[in-house]
């Protein structure tokens, strides 16, 4: 009871009700990644992990070649991804914005992201019809005489562009539309009428406002393509690694727990790295 | 001259939907092929491929596998993800801030080192891989979007009809779940919807944490190995299915009602 005589607005039950919450995610996240971070200090004997302290994992993974390769190939595919989506997605949030009649804005948005919930893995064989040597792009260029025989275009690292950029152009449509609804007309209508033109408005009113929107966009699409091992597997095929490839296959075919644990690291600080360079521009709350 | 204005975007949207709609469209269409490539020509409309699918012993054990992950994961997070929202604004400890913070951490990790920081440890305790610890990797991808959703949706207008009850003699316990949970039911559906989606999908922590009873992703997983096959469109189109309606579920029950209030 509070000292006016109510009961007490601040109960026992809120104050507690937040710690199972709590304690799951301690045990089940934070607890876990302590103890891979500790499995990458660890050196592998055998088919056993002993608890001997040392860099070594660290050093394997920077001093072999096909392991760093398969980080810079992730960085090099997931910047490229970031860009392209950027790219593609901006004008299709534009229209949707300020061309698409207000009473049908709603439903076009719904429709230009419903494929975003088919899963990864659907999502990827989708793509291999469309890109296989029978598939629909290679029959639909020999039916009109553009190729003389099929092109193979799986197993390549630009179908894993490919795939991933359509995964992402809808999460960036989204989140550009929402920051270009919310910039005033008023704003781009005073620079016209002082004598702006379209072109100059879109460059120095539009775009500049519009820019978080992209940056939340742009971040979440790195952080999700550069974990993402299910889109290299099935559309990159094992022509070229990416670092998540690299990581399963240490876990799968070898069992290296305290290298795969090195490289998930390394992973996680180039995510945090990522998150560092955006952080200025990274306004979650207003997208 | 309206028209020709309006030229340039009606091209760009249609360019833009045929991108996102293309592989979409030939996955579902060639789930309906008679015949036994998923690739043009169309030879013609077959359900055949369904009945291979709800015949494949596999599939079937996984679609139930992942029912229940799923169901398991979201009513967890869901809950768990409710309290802490609402005992965070409510009482408001002074750690408030810490909590949301280490509450929305997993949001920031990828699934992939979520799952191996899982597997690692479950491996150093000995405990077997199994669906139960793939509920678990589930659950923790999940709270953080039941705790941001429900967290929302927590204002001072709640606070004030909770007050009224208690001052009219309710306990903590009877106001909670007679007053605030019907209050934020929307919230509750959207974020056990949304978590169910996510769970239902979720491949890689899956496909880390089982070995024999697998879920639905990692069963078509391994169906790819034998090359394009219609019964994987078939498997497909099923599983978007089961998302599209729970995300319009979402979308009509939660969004709509927010744009409104």
């Amino acid at each position: 009871m509070a000292s006016d005589g109510r009961p007490d607005r601040r109960g026992g039950l809120a104050r507690w009700a937040a710690l199972p919450a709590i304690a799951v995610t301690l045990a089940l996240f934070v607890a876990p990644l302590g103890v891979m971070a500790a499995h990458s200090l660890w050196a592998r004997d055998g088919g056993a992990t002993v608890a001997s302290w040392s860099l070594a994992n660290y050093r394997e993974f920077l001093g072999n070649e096909a392991l760093l390769a398969a980080l810079a190939n992730s960085l090099e595919v997931t910047l490229l991804v970031t860009a392209l989506s950027v790219i593609v997605a901006y004008p299709i949030a534009w229209v949707l914005a300020y061309r698409v009649p207000r009473r049908l804005q709603r439903l076009a948005l719904v429709l230009a992201v419903l494929p975003f919930w088919t899963s990864y893995v659907i999502r990827s064989y989708s793509w291999l019809l469309v890109l296989s040597e029978n598939g629909v792009i290679n029959q639909v260029l020999l039916g009109l005489g553009v190729i003389d025989a099929p092109v193979g275009m799986g197993n390549t690292r630009g179908a894993t562009v490919l795939g991933f950029v359509h995964f992402f152009v809808m999460l960036l449509t989204l989140t550009t539309f929402a920051s270009l609804v919310q910039i005033k007309e008023s704003y781009r209508m005073a620079a016209a009428d002082l004598g702006a033109s379209p072109l100059q408005v879109f460059l120095r009113i539009t775009l500049p406002l519009s820019l978080p929107g992209v940056a939340v966009g742009a971040f979440l699409t790195f952080v999700l393509a550069i974990g993402d091992y299910v889109t290299p597997q099935i559309l990159g095929g094992g022509r070229e690694l990416l670092l998540p490839q690299a990581i399963m296959l240490q876990v799968a075919r070898r069992a290296d727990f305290p290298l795969a644990s090195a490289m998930s690291v390394v992973l996680m600080l180039v995510v945090t790295a990522a998150y560092l360079a955006f952080a200025k521009r990274l306004r979650m709350d207003r997208v | 001259m309206r028209r020709l204005r309006a030229l340039p975007s009606i091209a760009i949207l249609a360019a833009g939907y045929g991108f996102i709609f293309l592989p979409v469209v030939v996955l579902v269409l060639f789930s309906f092929q008679d015949g036994r490539l998923p690739v043009p020509p169309f030879k013609g409309f077959s359900l055949d491929w369904y009945e291979h699918v709800f015949a494949n012993r596999r599939l079937m054990d996984g679609l139930g596998h992942s029912l229940a992950v799923a169901l398991g994961s979201s009513a967890a997070a869901t809950v768990l993800g409710f309290l802490a929202a609402w005992g965070l604004a409510r009482a408001r400890p002074r750690w408030a801030g810490a909590a949301q913070y280490v509450l929305m951490a997993p949001m920031t990790v990828s699934y992939l080192i979520i799952g191996m920081g899982l597997l690692i440890t479950f491996n150093a305790l000995g405990i077997p891989k199994s669906l139960v610890a793939v509920g678990a990797g589930h659950l923790v991808i999940n709270l953080p979007l039941a705790f941001a959703i429900c967290y929302a949706q927590l204002g001072e207008h709640q606070a004030t009809v909770e007050q009224a009850a208690r001052d009219l003699g309710a306990s903590e316990a009877q106001a909670l779940l007679l007053i605030t949970v019907p209050m934020l039911w929307p919230a509750l559906i959207a974020s056990f919807c949304l978590a169910f989606t996510l769970s239902w999908d979720e491949f890689v922590i899956a496909f880390l944490l089982t070995r024999f009873d697998v879920t639905l992703p990692v069963a078509i997983w391994s169906m790819l190995r034998s090359g394009l096959n219609p019964e994987t469109n078939a498997a497909g189109t099923l599983v978007f299915a089961v998302s599209i309606v729970l995300v319009l579920a979402v979308e009509t029950l939660v969004l709509r009602r927010a744009r409104r209030g």
